[in-house]
């Protein structure tokens, strides 16, 4: 029960980050990127197998978790942290120096003139 | 082994650990003297780089290399701890990334690109380790983590100057990388779940074990890391964010990205070439990435030929220069054969070094005539200096003789001749050949012959001697590989060898007294946690 309902959490967070990644607008794609590190990180902390009463690292307890997932959940954490900070220091400058959201650029009304967003 | 060589692999411990620790420590350095004097910050930075380069150079020529040499940090053994590995192929790479690294600084100062921001050369630093852990880990995971930092520092290199069309260029840079991070994230947690490792040597000798039933899911984590990989290299169709990111970005910062798309090249040629070797993969997955490298390279090869086309600016079209090589040399490592893969690395030194030669002299174009976009200007200052060097690399970059590029191609059309797809690659790589030159000739005449006789020059920027020198010096290296190509190429053959030679790469990367017999007194090994302390 446990597995299933950690799985399709860890789904339904991906599938949520990859739709909102795919927005035209800056600030749902950084919504999405947040979802898709979320959803990874979960992911990271489920391959170390998920166990209930477990001690959390090594000892002389005969069942214990991998810490080592763990470890690797910590530093994908802290880059994420860091990344999600720079990008949406980075999206709100695109936002000042271009004078809208859009990822291109180009707000709606301008891209309908022009027949089309250009890349 | 002799005791000689136990006493030059302690020294070695400590170059190898210096070509790391060296750029972060400088870093750091520079972000805490950031209101410092700019001689100051030049200086620290020239000295790091210059360090850099001689030691790659010494660890080449003393020949360390020839059978890997395994660093474990902290001395914890593989695979429980994350090793270092310096290889033939670790070494040619960390070289090159040295000789960038010494061109694009010298062209940063010589044209006072350094001061349009505080920050340049503690992120040039911090890129440079990113680059050299990234070339010498041999774990995957770690592989990530100096992934994220080369990519960091990238982000904040490639906005350097700011500007609008820049922002909008990095934020595209930005957000494909990260949805790459992730993908990478979920392709090594995948690995670790079936085959609880994350040690490159390790993954290879499990790979081999495991049971049939686990073959979807290491298929599937390793097609997800040839993704990640493809992106870093703008393998087609990845590749869409690379003509802007190269041509928008400050010229320095374009001749240090030079080795960025390679650095997708050789994590391609590293993981996936370890993990399917022939030898230890089992046969269900040998050929798993190899037709994908063969077929993407084609596809990325003719995409980027109609870029170089199609371009509108000579840094655009360069941008397009470097993919065309990428998919060259995806044709080369999806044949992986030896000849194959020494062929690549003969081109690869090739077109790294070139191509960021050739963004200099983009730029010193883009200074002298205010424009290297195709519109009719007045004529520019020394237009016979600057038209020769733009020839010189014209044909090179496109593949004629007497230059690297010619034989590159040569040598690769030469080792795929058993292939069966030995007709296709030839007609592409032939045909594409044809057509760069066409668009480089059609660029250089527009821009050196085509002059408005009526208007009056605009003030060109002067162009210093220094800045000259970095656009010349990838040229004398170039005239030196054609010089000396047999002993180049002698040394090539070796290390393609030793790529192909998975099994003495495994045995010493797990088990590192094969290589260094010296024992160390025992200290207090440092906490777990040293993994996510970078």
């Amino acid at each position: 029960m446990m597995s299933i309902l950690f799985a399709s959490l860890i789904g339904f967070l991906t599938a949520a980050g990859v739709f909102l990644s795919l927005r035209a607008q800056t600030f749902p794609v950084v919504l999405g990127l947040t979802l898709l590190s979320y959803a990874v990180n979960l992911f990271l902390f489920g391959m170390g197998r998920l166990k209930t009463d477990a001690a959390a690292v090594l000892g002389n307890s005969a069942s214990y978790t991998d810490p080592l997932p763990q470890a690797l959940v910590l530093t994908a954490i802290v880059i994420a942290f860091a990344m999600t900070a720079f990008v949406i220091v980075l999206a709100l400058k695109t936002r000042a120096e271009l004078g809208n959201d859009h990822v291109d650029g180009e707000d709606d009304a301008s891209a309908n003139e022009q027949g089309g967003p250009s890349a | 082994m002799t005791p000689n060589v136990n006493l030059a692999s302690h020294s070695f411990d400590q170059i190898l650990a210096l070509l790391v620790f060296l750029p972060v420590l400088s870093a750091i350095a520079l972000i805490a003297l950031h209101r410092a004097g700019w001689r100051l910050k030049r200086l620290i930075s020239a000295v790091s780089v210059g360090i850099l380069l001689l030691a790659t150079i010494y660890l080449i020529v003393s020949g360390a290399g020839n059978t890997p040499q395994v660093y474990p940090m902290g001395d914890w053994p593989a695979p429980f701890g994350i090793v270092w590995v310096y290889d033939r192929l670790s070494g040619l790479m960390l070289l090159l990334t040295a000789i960038l690294g010494v061109v694009s600084l010298t062209y940063a100062i010589a044209t006072n690109e350094d001061h349009r921001g505080a920050h340049f050369h503690a992120l040039f630093q911090a890129q440079l380790f990113g680059l050299n852990g990234a070339f010498l880990t041999g774990d995957v995971f770690n592989l990530f983590v100096f992934f994220e930092v080369l990519l960091l520092a990238s982000y904040g290199l490639m906005l350097h100057g700011g500007g609008a069309a820049r922002s909008k260029a990095g934020l595209h840079y930005m957000v494909i990388n990260l949805v790459g991070s992730t993908l990478f994230l979920f392709a090594v947690g995948a690995l670790y779940g079936v085959l609880g490792t994350l040690n490159l040597a390790d993954l290879a000798v499990r790979i081999g074990q495991a049971p049939s039933s686990l073959y979807g899911v290491i298929a599937a984590a390793s097609l997800m890391l040839f993704v990640v990989f493809a992106i870093k290299a703008a393998a087609f169709p990845l590749y869409l964010w690379l003509p802007g990111t190269y041509a928008e970005t400050s010229a320095p910062v374009a001749a240090l990205f030079a080795i960025m798309t390679k650095v997708g090249v050789y994590a391609m040629l590293r993981v996936h070439g370890t993990l399917f070797d022939a030898d230890t993969a089992p046969a269900s997955l040998v050929h798993l990435i190899g037709p994908w490298e063969l077929w993407l390279g084609i596809v990325t090869l003719i995409m980027a030929t109609l870029g170089v086309l199609a371009a509108m600016n000579l840094r655009r079209q360069i941008a397009y220069l470097i993919l065309a090589s990428v998919g060259t040399l995806l044709i080369a490592l999806g044949v992986n054969t030896t000849e194959s893969i020494e062929a690549a690395l003969y081109y690869w030194i090739h077109t790294t070094l070139l191509s960021a030669g050739f963004f200099l002299l983009a730029d010193i174009i883009r200074r002298s005539r205010g424009d290297d976009g195709w519109r009719v200007l007045p004529a520019m200052p020394r237009a016979t200096l600057i038209g020769g060097l733009f020839l010189t690399y014209a044909m090179g970059m496109a593949g004629l003789p007497p230059l690297t590029g010619f034989f590159g191609k040569t040598m690769i059309l030469h080792s795929v001749l058993d292939s069966p797809l030995m007709g296709a690659i030839f007609a592409v790589v032939l045909i594409t050949s044809v057509m760069l030159v066409i668009a480089l000739a059609r660029s250089g005449s527009t821009l050196f012959y085509r002059v408005d006789q009526q208007e009056q020059a605009i003030a060109a920027e002067k162009v210093t001697a220094t800045a000259l020198t970095a656009v010349f010096t990838p040229l004398i290296i170039a005239a030196a590989m054609v010089l000396f190509a047999l002993p180049l190429t002698n040394w090539l053959h070796g290390t393609s060898s030793q790529i192909k030679d998975t099994s003495v790469y495994i045995r010493h990367a797990l088990n590192p007294a094969v290589s260094r017999l010296h024992t160390h007194e025992p200290h207090e090994p440092p906490t777990k946690s040293t993994r996510s302390d970078h």
